[in-house]
């Protein structure tokens, strides 16, 4: 076992005090690595909680520079930061909470060609993207890699959420099979989000990753949790691998990756 | 089986509690651990949070101005 400082142990005490997490479960969390997909609104909270946790290594991936429409609900960005890198605002931010941990920023975009390469240093994976062409290649390379990750999603007042375990647990695909149409995608004119349920959606995410790597408690593996926030109404969903999923089932038709058009929308 | 003890009557809450899981994490199943500390909060949570995480309390004596309480670890 570590030995814990007197900083340490007063950082963490919140969570060593947990009889479900304890001086082991920190310490797992020390040694654990996340990569989080999107420096946005989902991506936000969670790298500020996961930092906060001590998680030993944080990626954080994105190609895009902060703009001042993201501030609404963004909030890892402040007004100082407009135009600079999000992974590198986001990354500024997590060493602030805490400087003990490593923060790798990656400020490009993923692709077929670089997302395995990427996220394979990585024990858990978080999507906090606003695109289904992302969203589908992340669920790809994670079930070719095998490693294990939550999706997320919010759109007006709504959000989804599921964990995925490559092989296990039902996949993205096993789900949603394919891309929606892009002229079924709301429009960027037509998409607003209220900023408030982003932190709500992606500090869900932060939670199954700090659970991964504790091992604390029971994942939202073969559930999709959704939520109406204009209700406040959850509801949990209880899904099953599919057999003809065409990347995880007894027939895969999906063998490699590969890059489809972006029907980007903002959020 | 061996006998560790710990002093946390210069703690405060809820380092005190933090203390002593540091120990109790570090030592075997079926150890002692002799926790001396104060009167008020600290008597009243740290064998009550100890016994909750299912280790056994074995005595609680005073002993002048502070206490000891002994911990068998789960």
């Amino acid at each position: 076992m570590r030995d814990y400082t007197e900083d340490q142990l007063e950082r963490y005490s919140r969570h060593i005090l947990l009889k479900d997490v304890g001086v082991e479960g920190q310490e797992k969390l020390l040694d654990g690595k996340v990569l989080i997909i999107g420096a946005g609104g989902l991506g936000s909270p969670a790298a500020l909680y996961l930092a906060a946790a001590g998680v030993g290594m944080i990626g954080i991936v994105d190609g895009d520079r902060v703009d001042l429409s993201n501030l609404q609900r963004q909030i890892t960005h402040f007004t100082k930061d407009v135009g600079v890198w999000k992974a590198d605002s986001a990354s500024e931010k997590m060493r602030a909470i805490n400087p003990e941990i490593t923060v790798h920023p990656y400020n490009q975009y993923l692709f077929a060609s670089n997302i395995r390469e990427i996220i394979k240093a990585y024990d858990f994976v978080i999507d906090g993207t606003d695109n289904f062409a992302t969203k589908f290649l992340i669920n790809d390379a994670c079930v070719f890699e095998g490693i294990p990750f939550s999706h997320g999603g919010i759109l007006r007042f709504d959000g989804q959420t599921m964990t995925v375990n490559p092989g296990e647990s039902a996949c993205y695909r096993c789900v949603f099979n394919a891309p929606p149409p892009p002229n079924l995608v709301p429009t960027c004119s037509q998409a607003g989000v209220l900023g408030a349920i982003a932190g709500m959606l992606g500090t869900i995410q932060a939670t199954e990753a700090l659970k991964f790597l504790t091992g604390a408690g029971n994942m939202l593996y073969n559930k999709l949790l959704t939520f109406d926030a204009l209700k406040m109404d959850f509801r949990t969903v209880n899904l099953r691998k599919n057999e003809n999923c065409p990347i995880c089932g007894s027939h895969p038709v999906i063998t490699e990756l590969v890059d489809s058009d972006p029907a980007v929308c903002d959020l | 089986m061996d006998i560790h003890t710990l002093d946390i009557t210069k703690e405060h809450c809820p380092m005190t509690f933090v203390k002593a899981k540091l120990v109790l994490a570090k030592i075997n199943s079926g150890d002692v651990l002799e926790i001396t500390l104060k009167g008020g909060e600290p008597l009243e949570n740290v064998p009550k949070s100890a016994a909750e995480e299912g280790h056994r309390i074995l005595s609680i004596e005073k002993n002048g101005e502070s206490h000891v309480i002994k911990i068998e670890k789960n």
